[in-house]
């Protein structure tokens, strides 16, 4: 209390009519929100402490619980508004740089919502999926830009090694650390039942999980954690990680406290010790050191498994994308400014970087400029919220699409956005063994089967409606969108026309 | 305001025909245009064309390049950028007869060429790579002219108007070929010009297409990265790009050219014999983005042969028929059997199933 007193964001409002004191809601809330008086033989709530996950909400079993925004004003002001004024109070309080979760919150245009998507009428017959086929696999790799044939004149199956996806959806990395093992065992569950893949991270791959081999992108990050010949070999392919869309150009920390036995034989680190990413990999200074890690991976893996460079969406991302494409790359994913975190600094979750509409609208044409597009595929991400996102990704150019918020959702992220804190009461992005076997692995995978199944059959109608029935003839096919109200210099970027044009 | 192809997107529907002899035997146009009649109601005066194969016998060894220019300082321009690079042996109107049907005539030349062999050898190029060169050129940067044909011993005619009637204004039963293609058009939007019309040709290649692919933008984006400009915004730009990129740049069969631009479903590839999974699987993979989806029935016309190919679901009709060494398709049966009232075998190619006649050896 005092001069560096913030008043709590969310008040949590019990109706005593219906609530019949089980008391679910205290063993349920990890910060401490909800306690018992013995005393007075009364629920107390510390509001100061909540952090709006809806876990007690979700879980009352009267739904006596419900949470809101505090009725507590600053004096209105549209330039110093009340989020401001809180974070100039926490830094004079603490003196400590403020640190965020999950994706970009503020009010930036996202312009998946500014483009629409076309339907066939008269000229042209639509598809309906439950009578057609409708296609919707997908080959991410490098294509070859010649046939040769042999002296038999038979062709020659000159292919690079290539991901085979059933839909163009993946999970993307979210490492064992910033993530618990259930939720792990969750992603890469449901990545086979699907056909397609979910990523390590950065953290390395646990042994009870090289079993889903098939179906994991193991990822190289600037701190190696976990990085060996036997982990690059188990997955399908391996994805260099040069940055992240949460945080384009920092590292990354996981603090001691959540290095268990667990986490530190799976990243090859001492128990406790702080997991420290840096900021840039210091054997990647320039392209062609990239280049060298590239083809060191490959030479790991014995050329047998496409290597993925991921970057975040920074300004200059179609020069950047076009020197990893020649790079040896074979896939390339670019995480736009919107893309969720385990934890960044807020200035530069919130600052920095560039939407991933424009990011994938602006490379996919330059590597046509370059008549380089088939060398190498493009997987866009940050933030996909939708089959619709999904279908306007493809239509921009994208191959294939990467979702992490989305699946944290289907997992039972309520997006309060405090993973930071280790203390996520859905079990998803916290250490504490209690918490995490909230999170049973088989619902989660059943939850995220049933999230994608649904996408599958939405992207299956909007392609039918197009009259498209195979993705691969939506890919780059921006003729199937419109942009509307949007200026001529954003429909330029983005390739498209104008609603009415 | 007059909208031009290329300003706008045009889709249309239509009807083609085509007729070809195995035995090289040589046709007028009089039977490729009686074809067309049955079939008046699939266009709409917008848009009519044909193509004939081994019309140019005493010139076989030269390019036969038809132009339309819009001005005698079109012709002129053209002209002296046509003799800067290649060698005119011959250049001449080509003859029209004046029928009301047919109006606003652009003028209408032909010239029979070959590159200058020192040009050939400083741009490190084939011939007919270097001649598609010059054709994009010239249709792209010189404005006022268009080549509407470029191949050898063949040549496309085509007009604003009924097919009927465009055959008669260009009198074709004055020519004889081996293979004759013919297409009437029914654009859903009026363009106001000749080059629009189909046949659409890129050297010996020739489309007629009728259909509208929903994958345009898709398929244009990918063969622009290989030096193509689609500046028609057709379908069929689009189609006769493709054919020559993966025929004569990549070097596929036409079968091959049918499996990957109306691939056959993954559910059937999966179901083949490992030898042909794995070759249908390899072109699928490498040329994704050729792949061309919604209604289509095409006629691909080449030196010495023909490729009739449905899309995939046969979302558009295409019948075929045959005869002693003839070979007849077209977008209706009424169609065959103007031209062959009894044929011996008359049927309907399942969708992505390519019909491939080929003249014998020598004989074309």
């Amino acid at each position: 209390m005092g001069i560096g007193f913030i008043y709590p964001e969310f008040e949590v409002i019990r109706n005593e009519a219906r609530c019949i004191g089980c008391r679910i809601c205290v063993r349920e809330c990890a910060n401490g929100v909800h306690s018992f008086d013995e005393k007075s033989g009364r629920l107390l709530i510390d509001e100061t402490k909540c952090v709006n996950c809806q876990r007690c909400v979700s879980v009352c079993p009267t739904r006596s619980l419900k949470i809101v925004k505090s009725g507590c004003v600053f004096r209105e002001n549209a330039n110093w508004d009340t989020g401001t004024i809180k974070e100039v109070f926490l830094q004079a309080n603490t003196g400590g740089v403020l640190l965020s979760s999950m994706g970009n919150p503020k009010p930036f245009p996202v312009y998946w919502d500014r483009i629409l998507i076309n339907a066939s009428q008269v000229t042209n017959p639509s598809i309906d999926p439950l009578r057609e086929p409708m296609e919707t696999r997908v080959f991410l790799g490098k294509k070859p830009s010649d046939l040769r044939r042999d002296a038999s004149g038979r062709l020659e199956y000159n292919l690079e090694p290539q991901l085979e996806l059933s839909m163009p959806v993946m999970f993307s990395a979210m490492s064992y650390g910033s993530i618990s093992y259930n939720a792990h065992e969750s992603l890469a569950k449901a990545a086979r039942e699907l056909g397609i893949y979910y990523n390590t991270g950065e953290g390395g791959l646990h042994e009870d999980f090289y079993a889903y081999g098939e179906n994991t992108i193991v990822q190289v990050a600037s701190g190696r954690f976990g990085v060996y010949e036997g982990y690059l070999n188990a997955g399908a392919a391996s994805e260099i990680k040069m940055g992240q869309g949460a945080k384009p150009g920092i590292g990354g920390h996981l603090p001691g406290t959540k290095v268990g036995a667990d986490i530190s034989r799976t990243r090859m680190i001492p128990e406790g010790s702080d997991a420290i990413s840096p900021a840039p990999h210091h054997d990647i200074y320039s392209i062609e050191d990239l280049r060298q890690l590239v083809y060191s991976l490959k030479e790991a893996t014995r050329y047998r498994k496409p290597v993925i460079v991921k970057v975040a969406s920074v300004h200059n991302i179609a020069a950047i994308a076009s020197g990893v494409a020649r790079s040896g790359a074979d896939i390339i994913a670019i995480d736009g400014f919107r893309g969720g975190t385990g934890a960044a600094p807020t200035r530069i979750r919130d600052n920095v970087g560039i939407p991933i509409e424009m990011a994938l609208a602006a490379v996919d044409q330059r590597l046509r400029d370059e008549g380089i597009r088939n060398q190498v595929s493009l997987v866009v991400s940050g933030s996909i919220r939708s089959s619709a996102d999904v279908v306007k990704a493809i239509a921009l150019g994208a191959d294939a699409c990467y979702i992490g918020t989305a699946a944290l959702l289907a997992l039972g992220c309520h997006l309060c956005r405090s993973c930071q804190t280790g203390r996520c009461n859905w079990g998803i992005a916290t250490q504490r063994p209690d918490l995490v076997a909230r999170l049973d692995p088989q619902e989660g995978s059943r939850r995220l089967v049933n999230l994608l199944t649904a996408w599958k059959r939405e992207i299956k109608e909007m392609m039918g409606g197009m009259g498209i029935n195979s993705i691969e003839a939506l890919r780059g096919n921006r003729l199937m969108l419109r942009g509307i109200g949007l200026t001529e210099k954003e429909l330029e970027i983005l390739g498209l026309k104008a609603a009415g044009e | 305001m007059k909208l031009y192809e290329g300003q706008i997107r045009i889709p249309s529907g239509c009807a083609i025909s085509a007729v070809i002899s195995t035995g090289g035997e040589r046709m007028t146009g009089k039977t490729i245009i009686e074809s067309m009649k049955p079939m008046h109601d699939r266009s709409n005066g917008l848009g009519g064309g044909f193509a004939g194969y081994g019309i140019y016998p005493e010139y076989q060894d030269f390019f036969a390049l038809h132009i339309f220019f819009t001005d005698e300082e079109s012709r002129v321009r053209c002209e002296s950028y046509l003799r800067s690079t290649l060698e005119i042996v011959r250049s001449e109107t080509i003859p029209t007869r004046t029928i009301p049907e047919i109006v606003d005539e652009p003028l209408i030349w032909r010239y029979f060429v070959t590159p200058l062999r020192s040009v050939l050898s400083s741009m490190q190029v084939d011939e007919r790579e270097f001649i598609a060169r010059v054709v994009m050129k010239i249709n792209t940067d010189l404005s006022g002219s268009y080549v509407f044909s470029s191949g050898k011993n063949m040549g496309v005619f085509k007009a604003v108007g009924y097919p009927e009637d465009v055959g008669r204004f260009y009198r074709l039963e004055e020519y004889e070929a081996y293979c004759w293609t013919a297409h009437g058009r029914y654009p859903t939007n009026t363009p106001g010009w000749w080059g629009g019309a189909h046949p659409f040709a890129l050297l010996d290649y020739t489309i007629v297409h009728n259909g509208e692919i929903s994958s345009y933008d898709a398929n244009r984006r990918y063969i622009e990265m290989f030096g193509y400009k689609c500046t028609l915004q057709t379908d069929t730009e689009v189609i006769a790009y493709i054919a020559d990129f993966l025929l004569r740049k990549q070097g596929l069969r036409p079968e091959e050219l049918a499996n990957v631009i109306a691939a056959p479903f993954w559910d059937t590839i999966d179901r083949k014999a490992p030898e042909e999974r794995e070759r249908l699987s390899y072109l699928r993979t490498v040329f994704p983005s050729l792949l061309i989806t919604g209604p289509f029935s095409i006629i691909l016309g080449f030196e010495g042969g023909l490729m009739a190919l449905n899309d995939r679901l046969k979302l558009r009709s295409m019948v075929v028929g045959e005869k002693g060494d003839r070979v007849y398709i077209a977008s209706e049966e009424a169609a065959i059997r103007v031209m062959e009232p009894e044929p011996d075998r008359i049927w309907a190619p399942a969708g992505g199933e390519p019909v491939i006649v080929r003249v014998k050896e020598g004989m074309y």
